[in-house]
Order: C-alpha cells, then structure tokens, then sequence
C-alpha cells in the first residue's frame, strides 16, 4: 500500500442551472490572454448535445484517453510511445481551433468613431487570430446552450449510444441537462502520459495534475491524449495550459474560483486518500463496466486504523487524514454512491465527480398515472433516460445510476414527510438501504450544502520545503529573468544561490 | 576572404550556436519550443510537415556522418568515393526533394493563410526561407557533382570540415577551388549555425529520446526534502 493523498471534487448536476458562473469567473482569472482565449478551463454544456469541442466524448475520433489492448496492455488510445513519437511532425488526432471555436471580438470602437449615416452603426466580429472579418459567427463556446440548434446535430451525442434516440427529438419527450466540465486531475492521466517530454506531472502531497511550462516543447500529445480535452494548445506562447485546480487558492485552504463562485452550491472539495500501487491494475480492468466499482477499490477508507498508520509512515500530513475523514466527496462517492465519475471507460480514473439529475416523471402526462415503485415513482420513468446517464457516467451500467437516483428520491420523501407531515419515514430510507440519520445528513450536505461542509480543504504544507524567510519580499509566483522574487535556482551566470524547492519527480 | 568565410566564419557560427543555446535554455526555457501551428490549420501542415521534416533529418545526418567520418574509414571499409558521391547523390538528392517540396508547402502555408501569417514572426518565416534557400543550393549542387561522380571533389569537403573541427589553420585552403555554389552554400550553412539558437530551430535539440527510458507513462512530482523511507 502507498497512501496518497488527492483533492477531489463532485459537482451536484441535480442543482446546477447553468448559469455559467463558473465558466465566466474562471475564465476572467485564468484565460484572459492571448492564445487561450478559446480555451476554458472550465465550460458547461447543455446535454444532450455534441459539446465542446465538437464531439469531445466520441474517442473513435478523437483517440483520446487510454485503451486495453488485446494482449491486456494499458496503453494511451492513441498509440504506444514509439506511435505517438511517429505523429510528433503532424498529429493526426490533434483538432483544429475551428473544433473549438475561432476567437472573436467585435468592433466596439466603430459604434462611437463612425460617420454620420442612415443606418445605425454596428459592431461586426473579427477574429481574434488573424484579425480579419469575421461574415458569420459559426461556432462559440456553448452554442448549443439550452438545446440551441436542430436535434439532428445535438443527437450525435456520443452518450445516446445504444439508445432509440428519435423520440427524444419530439417535443413532447424533449429532455435536457447541464454538464460543467473541468479538468479531472485524473489518478491515471493519459495527458501525462502521452507527454514526450515530460512536462506534465501530478502533484503527490494533493494530486493536482499540472504542466510545467519551462519543460513544455509544444508536441501536444497532450492536447489529443486528454479524451475531455482539457488540455488546451496556446497557440501564442507555443505551449500547452490546463486547469491547474486553483493550486494557489487550494494551498491556502480556499476552493477553486469555480466552486467558490457556484451560485447553486453544487459543487464540493474534499481530501481522497488512495493506493498509488493499485492504480494501474484498476484502469486496466477487463470490462469498461467494470472500471467504476475499480476506481472506488483504489479509495482507502480514511477512518480504517491500517490505513492512518500507513498514510503517517508515507509523509501524509495529520490534518490531511483528517480531512480525508470529514471529506464530502467520500460520503457522496463512497458511502451513499451517489457520485460517478465521468467517462470511467477512458479508464483515465477522473477526480471530478458527478451526482446524477433527478427529472420531471415522463409518464405523468400522457398516461394520467405516474409509474410507482412502492411509494416513490419509478426512476426508469424519469424523464432524462437512465442509460443515458449511465453512458455518461458508469459506462453504461444502469444499476449503480438507478440506485443513486432513487436514494436522491427517498431523500426528498423522507425530508417532504418529516417536515410537511412530521412524520419520520423510516421505511422509505430502509428501502434504499440507509437510515433516516443518514438521510438527514445527505440532507445537510447534498441539499443544504454549507460552505464549511462543501469545502473541507487542508492548507499545503510549505513550511516543510521551503524557508519562509527567503520568500519575503517574492512578488507572487514569478521566476521570471529580471523580476526579483528572492528565490532563485542560482544560474550559469551567477547569482547567489537562495532555495527555491521545485517538485522533483519520484518513482 | 576566403579564408575569413572558410576559416574563420565556422567559428564564429558554431560559437554563437553552442554559447547561444546554452544561454536560452539557461535564461528563457519558456521560449523553448516547436512553435506548432497546428492547432491553427491543419491543412497543408500534415503532408508538408512530415515531408519537410523527414527529409532535413534524412540530409542532415547525411551530412553528418558523411563530411566528419575520417576518410580513412570509408578506405578500411572498402567503400570507394565514387561509390560515396553516388549515395550522396542519390539519397540526399530524393531527401532534398522531399524537403522542398514539404518546406515549399510549409512557406505558402506560412504566408498565405491569413492565421498562420499572422501569428509568425520574423524569426518563423526568416528561418523558413533560409533553409528553403539552403535546400535549392543543396540540389544545385548535385548538378555540378554530377560532373565529377569520382568522389573527388567530395573529399575537398570532407577534409575542410574535419579540418575545421581538428582545428588546422589551413583548412579554408582544401576548398579554395571549388565552384561557387558549394561556397554559397556553405556560407549560408554556417549562417543557419549563426542564426540557430534566435529561432525555433532549437526544438530539434529537445528531440524526446527520454520519453522511451522513462519507466511506465506516469509522472509524479514530489516536494519532499527528505525521502520516504524504503519499504
């Protein structure tokens, strides 16, 4: 066993109602800059639709995310190591900026510097590459926002595998969801992977996955190696940028911009401990079916004395552990199963977890009687389709999205008839397999969702690596030629040598 | 003149080569990359990157290994310089080709689409059209070894260069009379040696050969001071 330590996040679809909070505040922090203006870090979809960029999820496309070979091998989709250093002059699985969108800005100064004329003026779009006009807008960030555009497009979402899917087309069957996307951290990172020279890492004291921009040569494996493509290709600077989970406000104890910002408190941060050893044999597991309940046999239980002791003897820190024990993500994703992974069949092992969307009853209109199992209404009849949900999010396995949607049901029935009736239902938290005392804290965390119980972040240990003395007087996260941040690495040129304690890689 | 381009010029160029990108990995690693623009077009990139680069790898180890390898090898070995000038001719010949042709699709691409234009800079399109000056000189060339298949005038060259890097004071005098284009293109040669370590050239010095020895696909990153113990 070799205990690590992970910040993991799961984001409460059945409460977000795009607004884009999160997309326009991580945006404004992270990627106001040239080159990364069509990147976001963070984005929300309407589901079902094809996404962005186009069609991100279809990895016959795409070759994204990891595959199992027929010898029984791990390797990245998109080739072996020598494959991927065949492509690295022309990468055929790399897509094009239009995938994304072209960047564009209007011509705003034109309202106030045109002549007098008839018509009123305008302010046309140019794009933000070549600067040229821009007739027509083609494609933007969430241009399918709210089901924007004819069905026939949207339906090419990858997640309608194995589904009738013209009935959703009709009015009457129409369904609808939100999908904020960001990076996945992910335990298993095929943008790591796939990166030739080695820039890409995952932190060990948290788990966050960034790119180590000195080390980044523009190959941009990584770019096709991600299957969420969240690895974004600046095309200014000629290197590759990824959300970095707020690594600044994270070491301080803060949530990311995105969560912090959430106005539906969907979204929540917590500690994971894991085994970094059984890693690799849970990607590879045979069925891609089989990669959720692998991925949850890598979690270690934070409260089990075995595993406190050897998370000690590994470097983990105590207030760590202990917000591992109080972490949100491990009642959501580990003790009620409510949460799911996104894609585990990229066998990438993401970190961002997703509560599945309740919806209205499908069959209570047309047929005048709502499809009932016991007292609470059938999830099969729910108005977004389970396999839908289950493509999205189990690989296709029905049963464990079943599950936690009738959980979030019973959750809602325990808590109408404790507070409408007064009546505590026990019965209906047994037929899910709970008690009402965890109803009632599903209730507080899912429902309520406090800042203090969505945000249980430990601050990083920085006083264990580096001198605080020589970091007064530092201008932030610069260590750039000229600007003094009263760190250096020392150089071929001289200087005096302060520390500065980079990350260096382990085995 | 002579003797400075030829004796002299080598090098200043290789000073500046090796000094210069010494001094930008040490000082500006964040410029150190391909500069790809991929992301951006990929039409014409994906046939004429892979032309291009292919056959500048094929010329430029041919070169290597074909001026700095003692002629005294090439004897022991049996291989006659004709048999050399031959292979020369022929290998870097097709090499060339495909070079210019990839590099001729490179260019157009570079000046005509409108995002690529833009986003290029002096550097990106000098380089350019250095080496697509430096290929047309280097199949120019062929047409006067033509003339001479006995591998005569080859090891002229092959006696400069290893003079150069042997550092014999008189080693311009080996090429003294040479055609002109094999002097041109010399000169320019060791003017993309000057100009190296200033544009995106030094990507091909971070040629990924450690992705094969890294252990396994992932990287992790650790701040510990002290390592964990073995267990």
């Amino acid at each position: 066993m070799r205990v690590r330590a992970q910040i993991g996040m799961v984001l409460n679809l059945d409460k977000c109602i795009g607004c884009h909070t999160c997309s326009v505040t991580c945006k404004n922090v992270w990627t106001s800059r040239d080159g990364v203006e069509y990147a976001w870090f963070n984005n929300v979809e309407t589901k079902p639709g094809t996404g962005y960029p186009t069609d991100w999820e279809n990895q016959n496309r795409w070759n994204g995310g990891w595959e199992r070979t027929k010898s029984g091998k791990l390797q990245p989709k998109q080739g072996s190591k020598w494959r991927i250093l065949a492509n690295i002059f022309a990468n055929p699985d790399l897509p094009e900026i239009d995938d994304y969108y072209e960047p564009f800005d209007f011509d705003y100064d034109h309202l106030k510097s045109a002549p007098e004329m008839k018509a009123f003026p305008t302010a046309r779009p140019r794009s933000r590459i070549s600067g040229e006009r821009m007739e027509k807008i083609e494609k933007g960030p969430n241009w399918e926002e709210i089901l924007g555009g004819e069905f026939s497009k949207r339906s090419e979402d990858y997640n309608f595998e194995g589904i009738q899917k013209d009935i959703y087309g009709e009015y009457e069957n129409t369904f609808m969801m939100y999908l904020p996307r960001l990076c996945e951290h992910c335990l298993n990172p095929a943008c790591a992977a796939s990166c030739p020279s080695g820039a890409i890492y995952k932190r060990e004291e948290d788990g966050i996955v960034l790119i180590d921009q000195e080390k980044c040569r523009g190959w941009r494996m990584c770019v096709s190696g991600c299957p969420y493509k969240k690895v974004y290709y600046n095309w200014s600077t000629g290197k590759s940028e990824k959300c970095t989970l707020c690594y600044p406000r994270i070491e301080s104890g803060n949530p990311t911009v995105c969560s912090e910002t959430c106005v539906g408190r969907i979204r929540y941060i917590g500690v994971m401990l894991y085994d970094a050893d059984k890693i690799e044999a849970a990607a590879n597991a045979e069925e891609t079916t089989d990669l959720y309940d692998a991925q949850l046999g890598v979690f270690l239980d934070p409260k089990d004395p075995e595993v406190i002791a050897a998370a000690r003897a590994d470097g983990v820190p105590e207030d760590w552990i202990k917000a591992a024990q109080e972490s949100p993500i491990w009642k959501m994703a580990m003790e009620w199963k409510v949460a799911f992974p996104l894609h585990p069949e990229y066998r990438t092992l993401p970190m961002v977890w997703y509560i599945p969307p309740l919806s209205p009853i499908q069959n209570a209109a047309e047929a005048g009687a709502i499809g009932m199992d016991g007292a609470m209404p059938d999830v099969r009849n729910l108005r977004i389709p389970l396999k839908y949900l289950a493509n999205m999010l189990t690989a296709g396995d029905e049963e464990p999205v079943a599950h936690a949607l009738e959980r979030m049901l019973a959750m809602r029935a325990y808590m109408r008839s404790k507070t409408v009736e007064g009546v505590i239902d026990e019965t209906v938290a047994k037929r899910v397999g709970l008690d009402g005392a965890t109803i009632e804290d599903m209730y507080k965390i899912m429902a309520l969702a406090d800042y203090e119980d969505r945000f249980v972040i430990p601050t990083t240990h920085r006083e264990q690596v580096e001198e605080a003395y020589d970091l007064r007087g530092g201008e932030g996260f610069t260590n750039c030629n000229g600007c003094s941040s009263g760190i250096s690495q020392g150089s071929l040129f001289g200087g005096s040598k302060k520390p500065l304690k980079m990350p260096e890689e382990v085995r | 003149m002579h003797n400075f381009l030829f004796g002299i010029y080598p090098y200043i160029a290789l000073s500046v080569l090796i000094i210069g990108s010494i001094a930008r990995y040490e000082r500006d690693p964040f410029t150190w990359k391909t500069s790809s623009s991929q992301l951006l077009r990929r039409r014409q990139l994906m046939m004429g990157s892979v032309l291009f680069h292919v056959g500048v790898l094929v010329i430029f180890f041919g070169h290597l290994v074909g001026l700095l390898t003692p002629i005294w090898i090439f004897d022991a070995l049996g291989i006659s310089h004709g048999a050399k000038q031959t292979l020369a001719v022929v290998a870097g010949g097709i090499a060339g080709v495909m070079a210019l042709i990839g590099g001729l699709m490179l260019f157009h691409r570079r000046m005509t689409d409108p995002r690529i234009r833009k986003t290029s800079s002096f550097a990106d399109i000098g380089i350019l059209a250095l080496l697509l000056a430096q290929l047309v000189l280097g199949i120019g060339t062929i047409f006067v070894s033509l003339e001479h298949l006995d591998g005569h005038e080859m090891t002229k060259f092959m006696s400069w260069a290893q003079g150069i890097f042997t550092f014999q004071s008189d080693a311009a005098s080996h090429i003294a009379d040479v055609a002109w284009i094999f002097k041109l293109h010399l000169v320019l040669g060791l003017t993309i040696f000057l100009v190296f370590p200033f544009t995106r050239l030094v990507h091909m010095l971070s040629v990924p050969v450690r992705y094969f020895m890294r252990p396994g696909y992932q990287i992790v990153r650790s701040r510990r001071t002290k390592p964990l113990s073995h267990r």
